[in-house]
């Protein structure tokens, strides 16, 4: 086996190697119930933590509400499986119920992008902060999904390889998107939005399809989330739930998708591991709730790049654009270059 | 055929009359400079051309086409190119990406195969990968491709932003004081650079520059503004002689 072809197939061949576990290894009890539930948060705080970088990250927005795309998706994807769906069919509509609970919070993100054409910064972020608050207030007087009592019924459908195949998918497509024509666009709005018109960037495009991919990307998770708790009401949907996704980002690192990795995986076992801490020296749990904004304080102070902040791991990088393809690439071009007159 | 046509340009900002009563013909490959003192409002031409700002009279026109009222991405797309009087790459992205992301309007692919790397995004994407690092070996750059390019001396950034203004392929340039802050030899290899550009990318170049050297050595025409009026237009050598330019130059003494 030589070196391009592990570099081609390598990750395909681990992440196929990696599925038959995340079914096995639940099913016959060689993880305990509770390691798998972790495992499954740390699967979809990735997909938010991914969805949230798109726009804090790589566009430099500053969305504080991306739990109201999650509850908007949270919400459609359980309602189409405990009323319109029948029971037998659950599992293998499930898919369908999370898709169309992404599109739904898509086409709210849709309504997140117009006012982002006029305003950044602070005050995007108090539009988005608002968005957050209206939809909990809907959802809150509700009555016919359960208002204030929250919402359930639905079946324990968020299994370990589903998330794992979610989150996959998630990562493919968010990289796809990143070092594509709209990612770099995406990139230079971050850098300097008036230049980025000004050598033909479409800004309003970029924006109103990275707000949408994000929602989504928040739906499909909100979805998840929702079959795993098999319960929902509008206190799971709060800036609170927002703040864990912007610490999340930052703690990672933002622009980077495996520093979305790293901060989602990182951030859910911290705060699963002080759960046990807390216990066992006897302080009450309330006191978690202090540690996600107080690390996201300490983050903004001194680190506010994170961990991996800008930079990506090499595995989630496509071929071509890594530096050895891109040495490849000059080289054909002075080849071929032959006697042209060039500047000097 | 006139290539830009801009008549009876205004602006205001409020009360300020930045620019009064501007009108300019260019024919294809002319090198036309607009010079005056700080403040004359030439900038404010360059951003009402390619619609930073909307103009509160006037016509513009690229090969009969009217401007007024499209976004910038929008006349850029149509030909017009620019670069700014302080430099504004994009400093934490690399050389190549810089160029990469003028190549926007021209990528010729949707979000779709993007997203699913659909066989013509690969094949867009290799073009748009070769042109860009054709581009920036013309300008012996190819080799800092990678390099972030807040990174690059200063002479660079400036080569940079002009490679990455031709990335667009335009027919007209308008270049904002590129001379600012070189030193005398840089300066001399800039005003190469732009007449080999000119003649190698077929273009037109709007120029705005104080360095006289580079207006009196390489425009063929100059306007020149004060206070947002044109006080005179003409050849370097008309110009250089003017008592109305001496004068928005040095003080009425002078003249």
């Amino acid at each position: 086996m030589n070196r391009v072809f592990w570099n081609r197939w390598g990750l395909i061949l681990i992440l196929l190697l990696i599925f038959p576990l995340t079914i096995l290894l639940p099913r016959f009890g060689i993880i305990n119930p509770y390691i798998d539930l972790v495992l499954k948060y740390i699967g979809i705080n990735i997909i938010l933590t991914v969805s949230l970088n798109l726009v804090n990250g790589y566009m430099g927005e500053f969305s504080v509400g991306h739990a109201g795309f999650m509850a908007i998706g949270a919400y459609v994807a359980s309602l189409l499986t405990v009323w319109l769906f029948p029971r037998a069919a659950g599992p293998f509509l499930f898919p369908v119920a999370l898709l169309a609970g992404g599109v739904a919070a898509g086409i709210a993100g849709l309504g997140i992008a117009f006012p982002s054409f006029r305003t950044r910064g602070d005050y995007l972020a108090i539009v988005t902060l608002a968005f957050n608050m209206i939809i909990k207030s809907v959802l809150e007087n509700l009555d016919a999904i359960g208002g204030p009592r929250g919402f359930m019924g639905m079946e324990k459908l968020t299994t370990l390889w589903w998330v794992y195949i979610w989150v996959i998918i998630t990562v493919f497509l968010a990289r796809n998107y990143v070092f594509s024509n709209f990612g770099r666009g995406v990139l230079s709005i971050r850098e300097d939005e008036i230049a980025s018109g000004l050598v033909s960037v479409n800004t309003r495009q970029v924006k109103v399809l990275t707000f949408v991919f994000s929602a989504f990307l928040a739906g499909i998770a909100g979805g998840l989330f929702a079959h795993e708790l098999q319960f929902i009401n509008p206190r799971s949907f709060t800036i609170l739930k927002s703040t864990d996704m912007l610490v999340m980002v930052y703690l990672g690192g933002i622009g980077s998708l495996g520093g979305s990795i790293l901060g989602a995986t990182v951030f859910t076992v911290v705060m699963e591991g002080l759960r046990t801490v807390l216990q066992q020296i006897g302080i009450s749990q309330e006191w978690r709730l202090v540690v996600a904004p107080l690390m996201l304080i300490l983050l903004m102070i001194f680190r506010p790049y994170g961990i991996m902040g800008l930079r990506e791991f090499r595995f989630l990088i496509p071929r071509k654009e890594r530096p050895e393809a891109l040495n490849e690439f000059r080289k054909q071009i002075h080849a071929s270059k032959g006697g042209k007159e060039a500047l000097t | 055929m006139t290539l830009l046509y801009i008549e009876r340009l205004s602006h205001n900002f409020g009360g300020l009359r930045a620019v009064q009563d501007f009108n300019l013909e260019l024919q294809p490959g002319e090198l036309v400079a607009i010079i005056g003192p700080n403040g004359a409002g030439k900038t404010t031409v360059f951003n009402l051309i390619t619609g930073v700002y909307i103009p509160t009279e006037g016509r513009i026109k690229l090969n009969g086409e009217d401007l007024i009222g499209h976004k910038p991405h929008e006349i850029i797309s149509r030909g017009i190119a620019r670069t700014f009087q302080t430099i504004r790459l994009f400093k934490e992205l690399t050389v190549l990406d810089n160029v990469r992301i003028a190549h926007y309007s021209r990528a010729g692919y949707s979000q779709w195969d993007a997203l699913l790397r659909l066989p013509r995004f690969t094949g867009q994407e290799d073009r748009v990968r070769r042109e860009a690092l054709e581009l920036l070996d013309i300008f012996g750059m190819a080799d800092l491709a990678e390099a972030t390019s807040k990174n690059l001396p200063y002479g660079q950034q400036r080569r940079l932003e002009i490679a990455r203004a031709l990335a667009t392929r335009p027919s007209l340039l308008l270049l904002d004081e590129p001379a600012a802050g070189m030193n005398p030899a840089e300066v001399e290899r800039l005003m190469e650079t732009i007449l080999w550009i000119r003649r190698e990318f077929q273009l037109t170049i709007l120029l705005i520059e104080h360095q006289m050297r580079v207006v009196m050595g390489i425009a063929e025409r100059i306007k020149v503004l004060d206070f947002g009026q044109t006080i005179a237009e003409g050849t370097p050598t008309e110009i250089q002689n003017d008592p109305r330019v001496i004068e928005a130059y040095l003080g009425e003494e002078a003249a």
